[in-house]
């Protein structure tokens, strides 16, 4: 089958899966609210402790608490996305029309390319929607440069296309909504247990390697650089590494489930 | 799509030989053969769990072979399955139809998987919902179909590529009567339009109605494969089967009777008969004098359904089936 075939076959799978989401928008909104809730929660309500707690000293002004979790939030953000997307191709794979697809002579992939892209596109529209309300309530980048703006957006895509490739694995292997929903929990556990919302520094030191070793810290903390200015350090190569590793390994077994005979 | 037939096997439409699959030890088919001239339809019968969807999702590419080779539209399906899903369409027995969106969007995501150009493609789908009035429900999301237009939409969808081959699995279980009609006369315009129709069923009066050639697909092999004529005529001629109440008098009557067959439970006999006037007056004369009277009277022509638990082995129960006729 020719490339152009392929790049026809998964625009009309994109299509379907669009049409879905723009059908359907709860799911979505649902997940969209996790992160707000969670934002103005920690600015809000723990905010003046927190602020304090990291030595801004100011008690009252929140605005440098803000600037610190935000970053966190917008990968969090793409976390709770992608566990839509494990549940619609997990919904998906138990509908009849999955089978119609496996015997039409169209390009093979395009079901698992017009997932992935859609799910990167939603993960893009939501970390706008949040980043959003977090410039509503404060947020500013300090000295980022157009470069810098650019280099932030890539960043989170690259983390949204890593983390769809496995939320489209665990949709694969789960049998239905449910169950796809329990499986792609870590991704959202894991952004709570990294330094979205305290420095790692800040946790017991028996915790502090689960912090550090793990993709959303090195994420996160490259996001802050860009738009912050701190440090990124080798975080930078670390988060694109993970980025690609779990690309390929989310590639690599959502496509040989996929290939497998189907019940 | 045809074009790239080979002439050699442009007659056989599909063919199969040696056909095995199993799931884990748990051996489905056990060497299938099936040979099926294009342009017929074909209807694979047997009971539930006989092995017929795995023969469909096999040929039409959905699964692969255990062992076995076969040819779909003279491409072989392990070799080329590519080239076999352009030349079929394929309706499975559940519904293969995108809930989430409406049937007209359903149709057009099949017109573009066909790269069907737009405005072709709009116009074969509305022609499609047209042909099986669905042109009213085009716009209402595919899940509040009832079960009779989810089957219609879902064969509509099957037919926007123009499919030289058409695989049904059982296209009419679960629907209503009505439905089942119109399905029926949906199958027979297919073929009408030169199109090789394979079908399973557990229904014989759907394979007697609609099938060129039937095959009795049973535990995994075929147990015999005819016209539906052919078939009928593999089994005992038809019967009169006289039922009584009275043990004393079904006792008379079977003992005069030498040629019936005794089903001693139910207090029947089965007289080996055509069902002719002529021999049912000479039976009903020879009962008035023998002063036996039978409470129940009924006469029975074979039809498949007599193959069908023949070959089978059919349920034990079976009231009607004579012993000699059980394998």
């Amino acid at each position: 089958m020719s490339p152009s075939l392929a790049v026809r076959d998964s625009n009309t799978m994109l299509r379907r899966n669009l049409l879905h989401a723009r059908r359907y928008p709860s799911l979505t909104l649902n997940l969209l609210l996790t992160p707000i809730v969670l934002l103005l929660l920690f600015v809000y309500v723990f905010g003046d402790v927190m602020s304090a707690g990291m030595g801004g000293g100011g008690g009252a002004d929140r605005s440098a608490y803000i600037a610190y979790v935000v970053p966190g939030i917008l990968m969090m953000t793409i976390g709770g996305t992608v566990v839509g997307t494990a549940v619609s191709v997990s919904n998906d794979m138990t509908e009849g029309i999955i089978a119609r697809f496996r015997t039409m002579a169209i390009h093979r992939g395009s079901v698992l390319i017009g997932h992935v892209v859609g799910s990167v596109l939603q993960c893009i529209a939501s970390v706008v929607l949040v980043g959003a309300v977090a410039v509503a309530i404060g947020f500013r980048s300090t000295d980022a440069t157009a470069l810098e703006w650019l280099a932030a957006l890539g960043l989170l895509a690259l983390v949204a296309l890593a983390l769809t490739w496995i939320a489209v694995g665990m949709g694969m292997i789960s049998p239905n909504a449910e169950a796809a929903s329990n499986n792609a929990l870590p991704l959202v556990v894991l952004p709570l247990i990294s330094s979205a919302f305290v420095p790692v520094e800040a946790m017991p030191g028996w915790f502090q390697p689960i912090a550090e070793y793990q993709p959303f810290t090195p994420a996160i903390e490259t996001l802050r650089g860009l738009l912050l200015g701190t440090e990124i350090g080798y975080n930078g190569w670390l988060a694109v590494a993970w980025c690609l590793a779990l690309s390929a390994l989310g590639y690599t077994w959502s496509k040989s489930t996929f290939n497998r005979d189907p019940k | 799509m045809p074009s790239s037939v080979m002439p050699t096997s442009h007659q056989i439409a599909v063919s199969a030989t040696g056909l095995r699959k199993s799931y884990g030890d748990k051996t489905v088919l056990d060497g299938i053969d099936l040979r099926i001239p294009a342009g017929s339809v074909f209807a694979l019968l047997g009971p539930n769990g006989a092995g017929k969807t795995t023969v469909v999702k096999i040929l039409s590419t959905l699964v692969s072979a255990g062992g076995g080779q076969a040819h779909v539209a003279g491409h072989d399906i392990a070799a080329d399955p590519q080239a076999v899903r352009s030349a079929i369409g394929v309706t499975g027995q559940f519904s293969a139809v995108d809930g989430l969106i409406t049937g007209e969007e359903n149709m057009l995501l099949m017109a573009d998987l066909h790269h069907l150009p737009k405005p072709e493609g709009r116009r074969i789908a509305a022609d499609l919902l047209e042909r099986f009035d669905l042109s009213e429900a085009a716009k209402k999301p595919a899940s509040t179909y009832s079960g009779g237009m989810k089957r219609r939409l879902d064969i509509a969808m099957t037919l926007v590529g123009n499919p030289r081959i058409i695989f049904l699995d059982e296209p009419t279980t679960g629907l209503d009567p009505r439905s089942r009609h119109t399905m029926w006369q949906i199958i027979r315009e297919l073929v009408t339009d030169g199109v090789t129709v394979f079908l399973t069923t557990q229904y014989l009066e759907e394979a007697d109605e609609l099938a060129d050639r039937v095959a009795v697909l049973n535990d995994g092999k075929i147990a015999a494969e005819g016209t539906p004529e052919e078939l009928k005529r593999r089994v005992p001629g038809g019967h009169v089967r006289l039922r009584f109440t009275d043990p004393a008098a079904y006792h008379r009557a079977a003992t005069a009777l030498n040629e019936a067959t005794r089903d001693d439970e139910a207090l029947a006999l089965q007289i080996p008969s055509a069902g002719s006037q002529r021999e049912l007056r000479s039976l009903l004369d020879w009962l008035d004098s023998a002063g036996v009277e039978a409470d129940e009277l009924t006469v029975h022509t074979p039809d498949l359904d007599d193959v069908f638990f023949a070959l089978t082995g059919g349920p034990a129960t079976v009231p009607h089936q004579p012993k000699e006729n059980v394998r």
